[in-house]
């Protein structure tokens, strides 16, 4: 079944559009790479899939996104619900100016996830543990999420992320501000969290798609210009723009 | 005549600029230089005017002084004293000016003739030697410009001196009003003990007036007349009040402005706001006196509570209303400096927008809001004519803030209007008063700059 299905999402920013008729399937508990040129217009589908665009005053949506068959692009969707069920990780690590609990436990909060001290004691080291940064800060959570490495940070975000067990993860081009070491560790995770969830990854790296994914999305000037098999769009794309693209021709 | 030499020598300096850019266009013609020509200019109009108008600012500050001697060196022998010398001196110079009406004696109309004589013997020579001097200096640096002759570093170096001297001034400045302040409240403390300024109850410094002049100092006399407690208790009550007005409105404001208002309405909102910052003291002083105050009389009348017509609380919260834009502008700033991807990383969380500034932009940015609170304080703290106009000039020790109370600043004032008289323990409490001022003051500025140096080097 199709977790998430996008029909004739348009994007504007401005007079500007950035997203043309975009139609693509996502299916569940798999990863799914979008990948093109920078500019294309990847980071703005991420983004509508979560309604992060409602933050920019002049970017306009259209089209339908439904995710579990339900249109999160109604006027009376809860966009606090949808965001519970569908986190985002972004290009820059962004943990909270507070302690690494504080961190985790800033959405079960909020959410009013846990009941009592001890539940949300569980729920923070979980997600660190899930996040494979439980045994790197377990003797200073106390501590401020910002002294971590720049690695550990974005790992943070990832568990920060999980705490509220959302069914969809977003991630925008999560290892762009990393070293090679760190960016192998969140690949790890990522096969890892693709057990729970069902992940939708933005990069420029067109090793980590391969690596990372199972489908992938190619974006070019604001289109989707072919989607399918990891294996398939890598080995044996049927558009000559996705072609030269994988090649190394432009972009 | 002193004007017309300041003229003389700028008028000079500018035309050298010329003559010097001239020359070094002229040599340009077959050799190369090694700077632009307007280098050239500078460097002689510098040579032109930098000395002359050195020499002319430092005869002017010692002319009167050379000129004093040589009056009153014709009766050095007598043994007049000090004071008789000066006075003496002073009836000469007004003889002079024909503005003298007292008794005029031979001597006195000798000195006098003597005296014109010197001031106009200094008049042409200092005319004659700084001229002199500007055409020597000008000459020789005209003769020195060639193709290679060093400009741009000499230029430099006076531009540099220039400016250091501008901050010299303004560091010499500082220095000199603080041990202004420090000498007269060192006397000050020689005649009331330090122990009773800071925790005597009592401030009463009309009594002082009391004391015929010719009387020796008796200190016993000062017991209980300054006592700093319920000056510097109405000090912090009156910045308390205006506090719990200025903290919550500007602190609120300024997060609307930066997290909730749109484009448009910040734009046109904001300004509005500064425009508070730009109203005279004075003018929120009579507001106080005549509009909140009487009001508050009123409306204390209706709910049958006595309050002054000058109270701590309708000058407390006129400053406070004072202050606004300080806290609103300083914490807008702040927050809007908040980084955008932790607002993104809130609202991925499913966060509201009121859950997102109240759990991570405010801690985010609260050293930034400490800082401009204060500095809040500090302004609350120094303000004079709000206190002076509307909260009355006893300095009662109360915390009732519908009575009247005073503050340091607003006695400072009180002393220092009408007669005064230096040396003085009533002239010299307004020097400690304003040391100790001082001294809050410059704490609070300098924890309130630490903190917002701080905030700075977290996000940077």
């Amino acid at each position: 079944m199709n977790k998430i299905e996008a029909k004739n999402v348009d994007v504007y920013y401005g007079a500007k559009q950035a997203l043309f008729d975009i139609n693509m399937d996502i299916e569940a508990n798999k990863v799914t790479a979008l990948i093109g040129p920078s500019g294309c217009g990847k980071s703005t589908f991420l983004r509508c899939l979560n309604r992060m665009n409602d933050v920019i005053d002049i970017c306009k949506v259209s089209g339908v996104v439904k995710i579990n068959d339900y249109d999160i692009n109604q006027k009376d969707t809860d966009v606090v619900r949808l965001r519970e069920k569908v986190g985002m990780i972004f290009q820059k690590p962004n943990p909270f100016p507070k302690t690494i609990y504080e961190n985790i436990s800033y959405g079960p909060e909020i959410h009013g996830v846990a009941q009592s001290k001890s539940e949300m004691d569980n729920i923070v080291e979980e997600s660190l543990r899930k996040a494979a940064l439980w045994e790197e800060v377990k003797d200073r959570i106390h501590e401020p999420g910002t002294g971590l490495s720049g690695g550990q940070q974005q790992r943070l975000c990832i568990a920060r992320t999980i705490s509220i067990k959302p069914e969809v993860i977003l991630m925008d081009e999560p290892c762009s501000a990393l070293d090679p070491i760190a960016t192998a560790q969140i690949e790890e995770l990522i096969d890892e969290l693709r057990k729970e969830h069902t992940i939708i990854i933005v990069t420029h790296s067109m090793s980590q798609a391969a690596r990372v994914s199972q489908n992938t999305g190619f974006f070019h000037l604001g289109k989707l210009i072919e989607v399918g098999s990891t294996d398939k769009i890598f080995k044996n794309p049927t558009q000559q723009q996705t072609q030269d693209y994988i090649t190394g021709r432009f972009g | 005549m002193n004007s017309v030499i300041f003229l003389t020598i700028v008028l000079l300096a500018l035309s050298s600029y010329f003559f010097g850019r001239k020359k070094a266009i002229l040599i340009q013609s077959n050799k190369r230089l090694t700077a632009l020509p307007k280098f050239y200019g500078y460097y002689l109009a510098i040579w032109c005017g930098a000395p002359a108008f050195l020499l002319y600012a430092l005869w002017s500050i010692f002319e009167p002084s050379i000129v004093r001697f040589f009056i009153l060196s014709d009766y050095s022998s007598q043994g007049l004293l000090e004071g008789e010398l000066n006075l003496f001196y002073e009836k000469v110079k007004s003889l002079s000016r024909n503005q003298y009406s007292g008794e005029l004696t031979a001597e006195l109309q000798r000195s006098a003739e003597k005296y014109l004589n010197f001031r106009d013997i200094a008049k042409w020579s200092k005319v004659v030697i700084v001229l002199s001097l500007l055409i020597a200096s000008t000459g020789y640096a005209y003769t020195k410009i060639s193709n290679n002759t060093k400009t741009r570093e000499p230029v430099e170096i006076f531009l540099k001196g220039v400016f250091f001297l501008s901050s010299l001034a303004a560091i010499l400045t500082t220095i000199g009003i603080i041990f202004s302040l420090l000498f007269q409240t060192i006397e000050f403390f020689q005649v009331i003990p330090l122990f009773d300024f800071v925790f005597g109850m009592h401030w009463y410094p009309a009594k002082a007036f009391v004391r015929d002049a010719s009387e020796a100092l008796d200190p016993s006399m000062y017991s209980d007349t300054f006592g700093a407690v319920p000056i510097f208790a109405g000090t912090f009550f009156i910045a308390l009040i205006a506090m719990c007005v200025a903290i919550p409105i500007g602190l609120l404001s300024g997060i609307y402005m930066a997290e909730y208002a749109s484009k448009r309405l910040r734009q046109y909102a904001k300004p509005v706001i500064e425009i508070l910052a730009g109203i005279p003291t004075v003018v929120y002083g009579f507001f106080a006196a005549l509009t909140v105050g009487p009001f508050l009389k009123d409306l204390g009348l209706s709910l049958g509570l006595e309050v002054s017509a000058e109270s701590a609380l309708a000058a407390g919260g006129v400053m406070g209303i004072m202050i606004i834009p300080f806290i609103s502008s300083l914490s807008d700033d702040v927050i809007t400096s908040v980084p955008q991807n932790l607002r993104d990383g809130s609202y991925a969380m499913g966060a509201t927008k009121s859950e997102t500034i109240k759990r991570v932009i405010i801690p985010a940015a609260l050293p930034g809001i400490v800082g401009s609170i204060l500095l809040g304080v500090s302004r609350a703290i120094g303000e004079t004519m709000i206190v002076v106009m509307a909260s009355g000039l006893a300095a009662n020790l109360t915390l009732n803030p519908l009575e009247s109370t005073s503050t340091i600043t607003a006695q400072i004032v009180v002393i220092l209007i009408g007669d005064q008289q230096f040396g003085d323990p009533k002239t010299q409490a307004a020097f400690a008063l304003g040391l100790s001022l001082f001294i809050v003051t410059l704490v609070l500025n300098i924890v309130a700059l630490s903190v917002v140096k701080k905030y700075r080097e977290k996000y940077e």
